[in-house]
């Protein structure tokens, strides 16, 4: 570390061996023996005009100090998630927390399972959209438990307000939670909402190379859905290449392919959440 | 657009472990596997930082390169961000690096 002025050589960014302190100009100053180069960005104290590309001798004043935080960005964030997972273990709760783009069909494939399970499990959903209380009403008619957050501008959950709807929701012992996130496919993977997984969700009509496109996504899910697969006759998808693709970002990645709508290959689906639910 | 809400985030710790003091410096450190886009971040700081200690602040911003620690040949490899593969052809491994999303350091006055 530069003692003088304050910046950490070793841990700034380095381009050609010399750190950046990301700003527009380069010059050298020396403080005592130790010259060095770099583009700084602190504010100089002295009051000099300087051309650069110069040498100058100068003191800074050290009135500043170094704070180390390692702290990390989204520390609030997981430590409710990791409440939130507390709660969920407290009462042995599987939640799953649904991820995809707009209209790939989450809802759907949550009426559909909801069908297929509500007979031998407890199913509660928290619903997340912007705005409406569209996919909540939908579920509803269902008959099971479901609580909506509306995230407003807000294009994913966090985990407090999860906190907050898994109170409301109030989930039995042993039951399923489906999270269904707003539509999305990059933040999602970045806000821990305290699931014991999270499914990615993306339909034939969106493209074979959307895991290489939101790699973050599939990396961060244990399972995929692929989705509409009864409309596979009238469009050129190439679904043995999308699973390629999203081996290639995931290779532990679990894959379901499936229709909602038309009720085919949801057994498969079904039977992996009753068996992590266990 | 979440790098708003991680940018708050990052205003909001900085200026709670300023205690008043004037923040003339914050570094990050961004994993290439963390789905943050630095220049995003960079877009949304001052804006967040206005009226708070942070303002005027400079944002040094680390990316770090995804490293791959191998389970069948013990090697450490650079990741590749769409191919999880070893070069030796493994598809076993851990991610060493790649994935911080860390304050690392910050100045103050
Ligand atoms: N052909 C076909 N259509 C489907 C299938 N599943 C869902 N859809 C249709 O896709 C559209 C969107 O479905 P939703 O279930 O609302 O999708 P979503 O992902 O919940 O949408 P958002 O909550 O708005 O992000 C609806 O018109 C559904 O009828 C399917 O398996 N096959
Ligand atoms: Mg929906
Ligand atoms: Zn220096
Ligand atoms: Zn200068
Ligand atoms: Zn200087
Ligand atoms: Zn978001
Ligand atoms: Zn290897």
């Amino acid at each position: 570390m530069c003692t003088t002025c304050g910046c950490s050589d070793d841990a700034t960014p380095r381009i050609d061996g010399v750190h950046q302190h990301l700003h527009e100009h380069t010059h050298d100053h020396s403080h005592g023996e130790i010259t060095h180069s770099h583009a700084h960005s602190h504010v100089h104290d002295h009051d000099h005009v300087h051309d650069h590309d110069h040498d100058h001798d100068h003191g800074h004043t050290a009135t500043r100090s170094i704070l180390k935080l390692e702290e990390d960005i989204l520390a609030k964030n997981n430590l409710i998630a990791a409440e939130n997972r507390g709660f969920f273990a407290g009462r042995k709760v599987l939640a799953i927390n649904l991820v995809s783009s707009p209209g790939s069909g989450k809802t759907s494939l949550l009426e559909e399972t909801i069908r297929s399970l509500s007979a031998k499990k407890a199913i509660a959903v928290i619903e997340g959209d912007q705005e409406t209380e569209n996919d909540a009403q939908r579920i509803r008619a269902t008959g099971v438990k479901v609580v909506q957050i509306n995230t407003g501008s807000g294009c994913h959950l966090e985990a407090d307000s999860v906190a907050v709807a898994i109170k409301k929701v109030d989930p039995e012992q042993g039951s399923i939670v489906f999270i269904e996130n707003v539509g999305n496919l990059v933040c999602p993977a970045l806000f821990d909402l305290g699931e014991a997984a999270k499914v990615a969700m993306l339909s034939v009509t969106e493209g074979e190379d959307k895991p290489l496109k939101y790699p973050h996504m599939f990396r961060a899910a244990t399972a995929l859905i692929i989705n509409k697969i009864d409309l596979l006759p009238y469009l050129k998808f190439d679904l043995e290449k999308c699973k390629e693709n999203a081996l290639r970002v995931n290779p532990a990645l679990r894959i379901f392919c499936l229709s909602a709508q038309m009720q085919v290959g949801m057994d498969a689906w079904c039977d992996w959440l009753i068996d992590r639910s266990k | 657009m979440h790098e708003l809400s991680i940018t708050k985030n990052i205003v909001a710790i900085v200026n709670e472990r300023a205690k008043g003091r004037k923040v003339v410096r914050v570094q990050l450190e961004i994993g290439k596997l963390s789905a943050i886009v630095p220049e995003s971040i960079r877009f949304c700081f001052d804006v967040c930082a206005k009226d708070t200690c942070l303002s005027g602040a400079k944002l040094e911003i680390t990316e770090i390169w995804p490293i791959g620690r191998c389970h069948s040949c013990h090697q450490d490899f650079s990741l590749d961000l769409v191919n999880a593969q070893c070069p030796c052809g493994s598809r076993q491994f851990e991610c060493i690096t790649g994935q911080e999303m860390k304050i690392k350091e910050m100045e103050v006055e």
